[in-house]
């Protein structure tokens, strides 16, 4: 009894909703997603409940390096408006917890890929927790500006890792997945970065925005996202590409390019009149945008039995 | 004697553990789901326990 008193009173207590938020939802269906399209675009199939668990097992790894990356970042996501109310800075889950948590899933998740699927796919998918955890959070994030181009990385891993479980290895079309997330990540984040701009700065991480100023933001935007159009563009002519995914490809890169010039042409001034307006735009197509790709690659696999997907 | 009335600290841990047993329920029927795919599909395996090996015999084995 002596416990419930001191936890009504004293610090409060975690509901099964708190281990959820742990684990971060949001950015596990994106890797759910992505994950997804790169094990069925893989020309090997595997057993539906097989692809089933291999999928969530990459999630499940995912939700580790979310919690890990909560326990290490509980100090930044204290400091700032959008992530205070975190599990770990809101003080309903201890670090500690959070770090047991992180470590134990990551452990159950790359054993469980391996049983599920394939060992090369459970190595490239604990190398991924590794990066996200170590090399990004608990180095680069604190170090250096281009801290959102290392995260891209490790957020850009999922489709190789599912097509690393269907095939139990890498090709060019795993690769081409993965560098359009990869160049998609710093505009998207950076356009975020200029209309939370408070916000890292006080938490003391060094975003471009804060290092290098506005201008500096506004030139990377526009540099990676004409960067990325060919590489989008590009994909199309690979295993996984196909005229739907060209159109595709060509009128969102179109789109795109055009929102990050839009971007790179305002001044700060002309950013604060409108609240962002541009700044918020260019971010909420960037989600679209990434939706849409792997999309076309989906429906290119799904239309191949009819005679319609690819080449 | 009466029982005294649950707190709401109880209700949240009656919630927690029935959000530990669905997500248990549902790693083994997962588990239990691999297993049988993977035996059906004929995939390369063997036990270890109580079972002839023949090429761990000398000379045994293919």
């Amino acid at each position: 009894m002596t416990d419930i008193r001191v936890s009504a009173v004293g610090e409060p207590e975690a509901s099964f909703g708190d281990y959820v938020a742990l684990l971060k939802p949001r950015v596990m269906s994106l890797v759910v997603f992505t994950a997804a399209v790169g094990l069925l675009a893989a020309p090997v199939s595997l057993h539906p409940v097989e692809a089933l668990a291999a999928i969530l097992f990459v999630a499940l790894g995912a939700g580790a390096s979310g919690a890990l990356n909560m326990w290490w970042d509980a100090d930044i996501d204290a400091a700032m408006r959008r992530t205070r109310s975190r599990p770990v800075p809101a003080g309903r889950v201890a670090p500690g917890e959070a770090m047991a948590i992180g470590l134990a899933l990551s452990g159950i998740a790359v054993v469980m890929l391996g049983l599920a699927a394939n060992w090369f796919a459970a190595g490239f998918l604990a190398f991924t927790i590794f990066f996200y955890v170590v090399v990004y959070t608990m180095w680069l994030k604190r170090a250096t500006p281009q801290n959102i181009v290392i995260g891209g990385a490790a957020g850009a891993f999922p489709p190789m890792v599912g097509w690393a479980c269907a095939t139990g290895g890498v090709a060019v079309e795993a690769v081409a997945m993965f560098l359009v997330i990869f160049m998609w990540t710093p505009p998207h984040f950076w356009a975020l970065a200029l209309f939370t701009k408070g916000d890292y700065a006080a938490a003391g991480v060094p975003m471009l925005n804060v290092t290098h100023g506005r201008r500096a933001t506004r030139n990377h935007i526009l540099g990676y996202t004409l960067a990325l159009a060919p590489v989008a563009i590009g994909a199309a002519f690979t295993g996984i590409g196909g005229p739907l995914y060209l159109a595709v490809a060509l009128v969102l890169n179109a789109v795109f390019v055009a929102g990050a010039v839009r971007v790179w042409r305002r001044s700060d001034a002309d950013s604060e009149a409108d609240g962002h307006l541009a700044e918020r735009r260019f971010f909420r197509f960037s989600l679209s945008y990434l939706f849409l790709h792997f999309g076309a690659i989906l429906a290119e696999t799904a239309l191949a039995p009819f005679g319609l997907g690819g080449w | 004697m009466a029982f005294r009335p649950d707190h709401e600290l109880h209700r949240r841990r009656f919630g927690r553990n029935l959000g530990l047993l669905a997500v248990l329920a549902a790693f083994v029927a997962l588990v239990f789901g691999l297993t049988v795919v993977k035996v059906s599909n004929g995939h390369p395996m063997q036990a270890f326990d109580h079972v002839v090996r023949p090429e761990l015999a000398r000379g045994g084995g293919s």
